[in-house]
């Protein structure tokens, strides 16, 4: 186990990052932990922990901003935000589940740095649209900041954009702003039954194509929708889409009916009201049908990025060439794969049939020694490798900052 | 050798001929480029890129040139990489809601191409009719209904970029969010430094069944802000935003008789958009709200046509000021909203110590201001008083905890201003970036940062070794 250093200021987290690059040393970036298994193993001599440097440090919900230091569990800037009707639209994942560990646990600056975001994404946008500005320290234990407090700004590169999604391999965040949104005064979510993902997909992207204006579009296969927490689904034994409205109660009944207009060659329609809406969207963020067993050896999990109308081909091939239990949101752009355990977690049968339909695959969760055999992140062709080990060491030239997470060498 | 590689009228050289390509938007810059290129295929783009990577030769490269900001100004010592000819739209796909462009291809001309099946493009800059896509990304433009939709950033999923050096990339496509670093996220706004755009796929949105805006006169500014903050209070993010002081009002009603309220001190534009019900249910919620803070003119646009009407105004506030005034230098600073009133009145003050007059056109839900400084090129320094004037508020706007500029890009203009928001690590930091994409600072140098660092000195790293105690820090 390493050393962990738990700055409370960014002077100190100034300090520990010139201390290692003195020293030689290399730092593993940790919030909360709650994504520690996520990437590539990494062999650090110490751990920056950033759960001590928290606290909600700006919050003018008529403008639409928060700003927090990185360590700040994401529960506590929610709860915040839910007490004055806003919300984070992105709707961040909550990787508890799916790693095993305890739910809520994760902090903003690690749900920044995965960009994991949930059902919403599709209309809202990602964590990476959220991120109005921050500050940071350097691989060259240098502390700098960029964007701002406003969500229309241009003056100099964005970035806000780099740091999300980059694991703690560039910069460790200190402080973040966040653009919020106000909450949605109500929800339903509309039910399509029994289609198999081929259908599921042209149901979805009908649905996407309709004024009514859809927050979310998943389908899952009968065998997951078994596993759904709620009786609802869990007892319905066939395959469910299904298709959210959020917004004011005065427009939901006129959004409906222009969401079943597109629907109906799709078949008969159902409706659940805001308790079970609430329950199934959370369920399927957290991908709570793949859930971790306890098993000592957990079933490989992916998440596979792709336009969605690859959704079902993906599906059809992965299905017939290796089984597995899949789920699909984004309308079928985000594809959950729960494959059995193997050597390589699937690894080379996932990126052979994702490359050719233009998407990427991250190897979400599989044990360490998978992990450390197999590239956990999508592979790069050369060019544009070259050009993201370039990137890292623009930030972090001698690799002190969580090196090999995402791609050995980076 | 240029001509080896873009054949025929490709290159020009002529006075005569670069003469269209002296400026931008940013008429008060100009200077003739070495010569102009203009490709028309990713291969072309990479050959020129690579030879002038290897003779070390800049390049600028250029859309449609309607930056406000400089961003295309071309050097006397560089080529002037010109896109117009990549104007082709190569793919529309419904099902997965995204267009395929080149980046010659207009803003307005995405929208045209998809409206048949009730598709549009989000981000509509005022420029849209001329401005290109591949403009659009290098300045991640906004437009007035970015504070529901978004900027470009938020709206485009993939490009093929070329470096410098002639490789060609792919960042994105048509799924979401990249596998490795956000790569699309720092060249969308990165001003032509980073790579030349070659493609684009852009996320396409279904257009919301209905609009209807609303138009309310206030008796102060004050009372503008507190209805802008009050409506998102009430949980309602309308499709636009829009502020009018009163100079540009009388300016606006002079040219274009929409029938803006002459009496009021600010005038708020505030458009709903969604399915009909939506829409009714908050251009009421909005009227109340309006009223409640003292509104005095209150109109709900009943018609398509009446709606356009109100937006007409609005969309033409550029050129009615333009038609008061010989000249107008146009900013666009960006503030925390609440500072509105502060701000305005500061720069009253400033208006009145510069002998300038001044009009407000002000995206008032995302906090963007645009003041248009009104002089006259042909009194002796009347430019740079503007300029001065125009110094002075972009300061005031970092001041109060805004930022230099919303959307129409740093470029030139906005360049030695850089300072006064970003410290020396930061802009250092984003130089650097600047050194993995271009280590040379080829492309289009002389543009957003104020100083020029060789990538050496940038990357030169002070390590101080067994001088740096362990941090004395609680561990456990």
């Amino acid at each position: 186990m390493n050393d962990v250093i738990t700055p409370k200021d960014v002077k100190s987290v100034e300090q520990t990052v010139q201390w290692a690059l003195a020293e030689g040393k290399t730092l593993e970036i940790v919030g909360s932990g709650s994504k520690q298994a996520i990437g590539r193993p990494t062999q650090t001599d110490v751990t920056l922990g950033l759960h001590a440097l928290a606290g909600v440090t700006l919050y003018e919900p008529d403008e639409l901003v928060l700003s927090a230091r990185a360590g700040t569990p994401l529960a506590e800037i929610e709860a915040l935000l839910a007490a004055n009707a806003q919300q984070l639209a992105f709707e961040p994942m909550d990787c508890g589940p799916i790693l095993g560990g305890a739910a809520g646990r994760g902090t903003i600056g690690g749900t920044l740095a995965s960009n994991f975001s949930g059902p919403r994404r599709l209309k809202a946008g990602a964590a990476r649209d959220h991120l109005l500005g921050f500050q940071a320290v350097s691989g060259r234990g240098e502390a700098f900041k960029s964007g701002g407090r406003v969500v229309k700004n241009v003056t100099g590169y964005d970035l806000s954009k780099l740091m999300v999604g980059s694991w703690g391999t560039l910069a460790v965040l200190t402080d973040v702003t966040l653009k919020t949104l106000p909450r949605p005064e109500t929800e339903e979510t509309v039910l399509l039954r029994g289609l198999d993902p081929g259908r599921a997909v042209a149901a979805m992207a009908a649905a996407m194509a309709s004024p009514g204006d859809v927050s979310g579009a998943a389908h899952l296969p009968a065998k997951v929708t078994a596993l759904m927490p709620g009786a609802e689904l869990a007892g319905a034994g066939a395959a469910v889409t299904a298709l959210r409205l959020e917004g004011f109660a005065a427009s939901l009944p006129q959004r409906k009916s222009m969401l079943e207009v597109r629907l109906r060659s799709f078949g008969e329609v159902s409706t659940i009201g805001a308790v079970a809406s609430r329950q199934l969207w959370q369920a399927v963020r957290d991908v709570i049908p793949f859930a971790a067993n306890g098993n000592e050896v957990e079933p490989p999990l992916w998440r596979i990025s792709i336009a969605p109308s690859c959704g079902a081909e993906l599906a059809r091939s992965i299905a017939d060439e290796a089984g597995g239990q899949m789920m699909f949101d984004w309308a079928g752009g985000l594809v959950w794969l729960r494959l059995e355990p193997s050597a390589d977690a699937g690894a080379a049968l996932v990126r052979r049939l994702v490359a050719p339909l233009g998407g990427h695959a991250t190897l979400v969760r599989s044990p360490t020694s998978v992990r450390a055999a197999v590239d956990v992140f999508p592979t790069q062709d050369a060019a544009l490798f070259a050009l993201t080990k370039r990137v890292k060491e623009s930030f972090d030239p001698k690799g002190v900052l969580n090196p090999g997470r995402m791609w050995a060498g980076v | 050798m240029l001509r080896s590689i873009v054949p025929g009228e490709g290159v020009i050289a002529t006075e005569r001929e670069m003469r269209p390509y002296e400026c931008d938007g940013l008429t008060a810059y100009r200077q003739l480029p070495m010569v102009v290129v203009l490709p028309d295929t990713t291969e072309q783009v990479s050959r020129v890129l690579k030879l002038c990577h290897r003779e070390a030769v800049k390049v600028v490269p250029r859309g449609a040139g309607t930056s406000l900001s400089g961003g295309a100004l071309p050097l006397s010592d560089g080529v002037l990489l010109g896109m117009a000819k990549f104007n082709r739209i190569r793919e529309i796909d419904f099902p997965n809601r995204v267009a395929v462009v080149e980046p010659g291809v207009t803003n307005l001309a995405v929208t045209q191409a998809v409206e048949h099946a009730g598709f549009y493009y989000a981000p509509d800059p005022s420029s849209q009719i001329a401005c290109t896509i591949g403009g659009n990304v290098a300045e991640n433009s906004g437009g007035v209904h970015c504070l529901k939709y978004g900027t470009t950033t938020n709206n485009v999923l993939g490009c093929e970029l070329v470096l410098i050096d002639g490789e060609v990339v792919r960042l994105g496509g048509k799924h979401l969010d990249s596998g490795g670093y956000d790569l699309l996220g720092i060249v969308t706004g990165s001003e032509g430094l980073l790579g030349v755009v070659t493609e684009i796929t852009v996320r396409i949105l279904q257009r919301p069944e209905c609009a209807r805006a609303v138009l309310v006169g206030f008796p102060s500014s004050e009372s503008a802000g507190e209805c802008v903050s009050r409506i998102i209070s009430a949980g309602i993010i309308p499709a636009g935003m829009e502020m009018m002081d009163r100079p540009a009002i009388h300016a606006v009603e002079e040219f274009v008789h929409a029938g803006y309220p002459l009496d009021a001190e600010a005038l708020l534009i505030i458009e709903a958009d969604g399915p009909g019900a939506e829409v009714d249910y908050l251009v009421e919620r909005i009227e109340t709200i309006a009223k409640s803070c003292g509104a005095g003119t209150c109109r709900i646009s009943q018609s398509e046509q009446e709606r356009l009407l109100l937006w007409a105004g609005r969309k033409a506030a550029f050129p009615a000021v333009g038609r008061i005034s010989p000249d107008y230098y146009c900013m666009d600073g960006t503030i925390p909203r609440a500072r509105l009133p502060q701000v305005l009145a500061r720069m009253r003050e400033m208006s009145e110590r510069h002998g300038l007059a001044l009009a407000n056109v002000f995206h008032a839900g995302d906090g963007n201001l645009h003041p248009l400084i009104l002089y006259d090129a042909n009194k002796p320094g009347e430019l740079e008083s503007a300029e001065a004037f125009g110094a002075e508020i972009l300061k005031l706007c970092v001041e109060v905890g805004g930022v230099l500029t919303g959307e129409h890009g740093v470029g030139v203009e906005k360049r030695d201003l850089m300072p006064t928001m970003f410290s020396e690590a930061d802009l250092a930091q984003q130089q650097r970036l600047k050194c993995a994409f271009d280590s040379k600072g080829l492309l289009n140098p002389g543009k957003v940062f104020p100083t020029l660092h060789r990538c050496a000195e940038l990357g030169r790293l002070h390590v101080h070794a067994g001088q740096v105690p362990f941090p004395h820090l609680e561990r456990f």
